[in-house]
């Protein structure tokens, strides 16, 4: 069968645009700017990163709304739902770009933008992905992109420790995951996931046969360490902590956005029907059914446990905030345990506000800690004086992450909980973990505030103020704006996600 | 302009004074005010509307039909049907007032604060829409957003402006605070579920009955959880830290309102929509209370603080809140709600005393460096002689009426819950005359601020050094005085409308 490159590129539109506004983010650094001062060169070329990205805009526009299309024999799938994530990345890449331009990048302005580009087409593919050899292709861009991004600082130690741990722990999650899709492959003999779904419902006692249950085993491990999750979470501290701010931002978001996705398509669509049960038995037994939701629930309890817990004794921001978003994956987990709709539904939310609330906050982080002398707590002192709006900023993502309403971060969060009581609402049987979560989130208050008191109450002994430039202030401001939005009025995202997710469970059996 | 606005007009407050620059101190002070005197109005034409029409009602029919005035009833989020849905009755309209009380006379004790005055402004009135807006909350997800829409501006206000441990007090409370909105977010979801996922409406929930059997384990979570915040026995500790460490606007806030919030939440959220979980339970809440009744008032003699003798007095008199709640019937009932008017006049005004008049001159609370202050501060003096004699219950005083009533009620439930309750009147007696003695009376020097550097140069060195009883100070005391005697001479301004909707709650409709 010919391949169809036509229908191909026009339906990668946006991913084509990314791409060629990479190389030329390349050329021009290399041939037009290589001589200018570091800001000139760094705005130019962050001004056409943005250019690009926004242009990248224009084809996703066309494709929304309309009829969704399958490439490639269904490697590929640009429907609504994939194309309101792909302009979730591109808000989140713009808002990179944004950070960056503001941030000290080093020497090598043109690749930084470039494979900030190209780590964003990872992300997109990821998106559209729904066939493994696709994703996992997808999955590596993203991930080698962001490996080099994490290296950026090539001076610092700190940041070449942080890309090697990176690295190797991604190098083996990649290695987890590509053995368990082999089994998969194995099992069902087929890769494209409604297949797979289909082969699963299908082949009598295909079920969780080891076969299959060792492939799904690994798949979620290898799943792990991308969102991670504890115990595959040693990597993230130290990675978020070394690497240059607005790079620690995109991992936190855009990957994490991309990762879950596609972890949510693998589980409702591909592994639809092998849920199993995870229920807590207030006085009856329900009859048991093993199956992914069970080692999703152990991980999600693990992680809002041990994320929130070592988030307390964290000094350094970035490294708080990297123990915060181990909890934060918890909690999605709890969503994707529900195994619903409404699951589905509470997970695109809330992945979508995370994303958001985070890369603001790292966004103000890296904005101040390159003016304050570095991200340590104690730079933080005073701040609510030397940079009111920031630190309001501030306030509101980190509020937001606590769950306090109206932000959206309580909204998402109460979204997920109740998808995971609604599973099973008569006997209340995923009420413990959503009683863990709730309370895993009261400790999370305490560091969250910890955090806020540096900025607000405790006083700083330098008074001077800080100026951060205009654009950073607008975008960090929209930013925030989207966050109370997101609180406040739910409605209508909220209904499009659910038109959305429809599709992703319609295979399944809730 | 309905009752709602007071939400709305102090929201526009918190906006305008967050618009007007740091410097102009003395106008975002005004500002304040003029929003705090707005509301309060709005507040007050509305209750006495209510008020006549109650009366009306009565004469006409004999009792009330229903006692709500609905105010705003739409669609907020479909998903899961919650509804911006604001009504008022003759239980909340009191408490609705009160606040408006204690946010106009909270910004006039706060007139001498200095620094960060515009931060100080945005916080407090924050909180005050956030309450207002628990007592007209008829959704409980609405409720829980106001509720904490309330708690964190707490945080701040106590750690930035408060004295004494601020920052432990400040952490202690609102964890505290969290961990009890955690409980209650357990028990909406559950009750949400268990009522057929339907609706949050308070309303609508309470004419939905709920397997007695989920009733029994889901009211101590919601009871227990808005109890923490009324400061019940044992979940009380965060109260007198909390109130000591804050400054003297949020102390009475705190004592004020904030406790109130929580026993008009057990009211609204446990009591109404799960009567036999109540029934089951009301033994256990009402020995409760008895033990805090009894035991504030102990540790409120033995204190060597001023303030924390206050703020061990607002756990005994929130025990009678709870007590006079837990007989279920008219009288105690009645008592209880207008003991929670009545309480949170009483503890702004001591608290007023203590923080404002006494502590802010001399900078010392301790009783036995405090002494002979009625000959330098004789209106400080006259004003805690009066709060004390409505605190102790003295005829002619809202207490009176209020303590009256839940002794009778108390009385009709078990005669031993009466005597045992009854323990504490002597006590109060002892504390608040042992205080009076102390303070204000012996003739010991006070100690001035040596040692304690607060910025107040030399003030304080001998009695008549002391800076006199400043006029927004006086202005906001007679306001609470006044309100004290006129409840407790004419009680039925009040309490009509508050019988007429306890009798309706009897009968078992919302």
């Amino acid at each position: 069968m010919p391949v169809p490159y036509f229908d191909v590129l026009k339906g990668l539109g946006a991913e084509v645009v990314l791409t060629l506004t990479a190389v030329v983010a390349l050329t021009l650094d290399l041939v037009s700017v290589r001589r200018a001062e570091m800001s000139v060169r760094s705005r130019t070329i962050g001004t056409t990163a943005v250019v690009g990205l926004l242009a990248a805009i224009l084809p996703l526009w066309q494709q929304f709304n309309s009829p969704p299309t399958v490439l490639l024999g269904g490697t590929l799938v640009v429907d609504d739902l994939s194309v309101f994530f792909k302009l979730v990345i591109i808000g989140l890449a713009v808002i990179t770009v944004l950070i960056s331009m503001d941030y000290d990048v080093g020497r090598h302005v043109g690749e930084y933008y470039a494979v900030l580009l190209f780590g964003a087409v990872g992300m997109m593919l990821l998106i559209s992905a729904e066939e493994l050899i696709t994703i996992f292709v997808a999955l590596e861009l993203t991930s080698i992109s962001l490996y080099i991004l994490t290296a950026f600082h090539k001076g610092e130690l700190r940041s070449q420790e942080a890309a090697v741990k990176y690295f190797m722990f991604g190098a083996m999650s990649s290695a987890f995951l590509l053995f368990g899709l082999s089994y998969v492959f194995g099992a069902t003999g087929a890769t494209s996931l409604r297949a797979i779904r289909d082969a699963v419902k299908l082949t009598p006692g295909l079920g969780m046969s080891p076969l299959l249950a060792t492939g799904l085993l690994f798949t979620i491990i290898g799943f792990g360490f991308k969102v991670a999750v504890v115990p595959f979470h040693l990597w993230a501290p130290d990675a978020y902590e070394g690497a240059p701010t607005p790079v620690t931002a995109y991992i936190a978001t855009g990957s994490k956005v991309a990762s879950f996705f596609v972890l949510l398509k693998v589980l409702f669509v591909g592994f639809a029907g092998l849920e199993g049960t995870t229920f807590w038995f207030w006085g009856h037994f329900p009859s048991f059914t093993s199956g992914w939701t069970m080692l999703l629930a152990v991980t999600a309890a693990l992680s809002m446990v041990l994320g929130n817990c070592a988030a307390i004794v964290q000094h350094n921001v970035k490294r708080l905030l990297a123990y915060s978003s181990i909890a934060h994956a918890g909690y999605i987990f709890i969503g994707l345990v529900a195994a619903t709709q409404m699951g589905a539904t509470s997970v695109l939310f809330y992945i979508i506000v995370y994303a958001l609330t985070n890369l603001g906050a790292f966004g103000v982080v890296a904005a101040l800690s390159s003016r304050a002398g570095g991200d340590e707590m104690q730079n933080f002192d005073g701040m609510a004086k030397r940079a009111p709006l920031l630190s309001l900023f501030m306030l509101i993502f980190v509020l937001s992450l606590a769950g306090i309403p109206p932000l959206g971060g309580f909204f998402g969060k109460f979204y997920l909980f109740a998808a995971a009581v609604q599973r099973d609402a008569q006997h209340f049987g995923l009420l413990w973990l959503v009683i863990l979560g709730i309370f895993m989130s009261a400790v999370s208050l305490y560091y969250y505030l910890i955090l806020l008191k540096h900025f607000y109450v405790i006083d700083g002994a330098d008074h001077s103020p800080i100026i951060t430039p205009t654009y950073l202030n607008v975008a960090l401001g929209l930013v925030a704006l989207a966050v109370v939005a997101l609180g406040v009025y739910p409605k209508p995202i909220l209904e499009l996600l659910n038109s959305f997710s429809y599709s992703v469970v319609a295979g399944c059996v809730h | 302009m309905q009752v709602d606005w007071t939400i709305y007009l102090t929201f526009l407050g918190v906006g305008l004074i967050m618009l007007l620059p740091q410097e102009s101190k003395s106008l975002i002070r005004w500002v304040a005010l003029v929003t705090g005197v707005a509301a309060l109005l709005v507040a007050l034409k509305d209750y006495f509307n209510y008020n006549d029409w109650v009366n009306a009602q009565i004469s006409a029919h004999g009792a009330l039909q229903d006692g709500f005035t609905q105010i705003v009833n739409v669609s907020w989020i479909p998903a899961l049907n919650v509804k911006y849905h604001l009504a008022v009755d003759g239980i909340s309209y009191p408490l609705i007032v009160l606040n408006g009380f204690v946010c106009v006379t909270g910004i006039l004790f706060s007139w001498n604060i200095e620094n960060r005055v515009k931060e100080f402004f945005a916080f407090f009135l924050t909180l005050i829409a956030g309450v207002y807006g628990v007592f007209m909350a008829m959704d409980l997800f609405l409720l829980l957003v106001f509720y904490e829409l309330a708690i964190i501006p707490k945080y701040f206000i106590i750690a930035i402006w408060g004295s004494t441990r601020k920052e432990y007090g400040a952490m202690k409370l609102v964890l505290y605070s969290f961990v009890g909105s955690a409980l209650v977010l357990i028990g909406i979801l559950a009750a949400y579920f268990a009522a057929g996922g339907q609706t949050f409406d308070i309303l609508e929930l309470a004419k939905h009955p709920i397997a007695p059997d989920v009733q029994v384990w889901v009211f101590p979570l919601i009871f227990v959880g808005f109890a923490v915040l009324a400061g019940m026995w044992p979940f009380h500790t965060w109260a007198p830290t909390g109130h000591v460490a804050a400054p003297t606007a949020a102390s009475m806030l705190l004592a004020g309102v904030v406790m109130k919030l929580g026993s008009y939440g057990c009211f609204r959220g446990a009591m109404l929509l799960f009567p036999h979980g109540f029934e089951h339970w009301k033994w256990w809440i009402a020995w409760m209370a008895v033990i805090g009744i009894v035991y504030g008032a102990a540790v409120a003699l033995v204190q060597k603080d001023f303030k924390f003798i206050i703020g061990y007095s607002s756990v005994s008199h929130m025990g009678f809140v709870l007590l006079g709640l837990a007989t279920l019937n008219l009288i105690g009932m009645s008592g209880a709600i207008l003991q929670m008017f009545s309480h949170g006049i009483v503890a702004s005004l001591l608290f007023a005393v203590v923080g404002r008049m006494v502590y802010d001159r001399t900078h010392t609370r301790q009783l036995d460096e405090l002494g002979g202050l009625a000959k330098v501060i004789p209106f400080a003096c006259v004003t805690f002689v009066i709060a004390g004699a409505a605190s102790m219950g003295m005829p002619g005083f809202s207490g009176f009426v209020a303590e009256y009533q839940i002794f009778v009620g108390a009385f009709h439930m078990h005669p031993v819950l009466a005597l045992a309750a009854g323990l504490s009147i002597p006590l109060t007696v002892a504390y608040i005359l042992n205080a009076n003695d102390k303070v204000f009376m012996e003739q010991d020097p006070p100690a001035g601020d040596s040692g304690h550097g607060h910025g107040q140069e030399e003030s304080g060195d001998s009695p008549p050094a002391l800076p006199p009883i400043t006029l927004p100070e006086r202005v906001a005391a007679m306001i609470l005085m006044a309100l004290l005697v006129i409840v407790g001479v004419y009680p039925s301004i009040m309490l009509n409308m508050i019988k007429a909707n306890v009798q309706l709650f009897l009968r078992g409709a919302p």
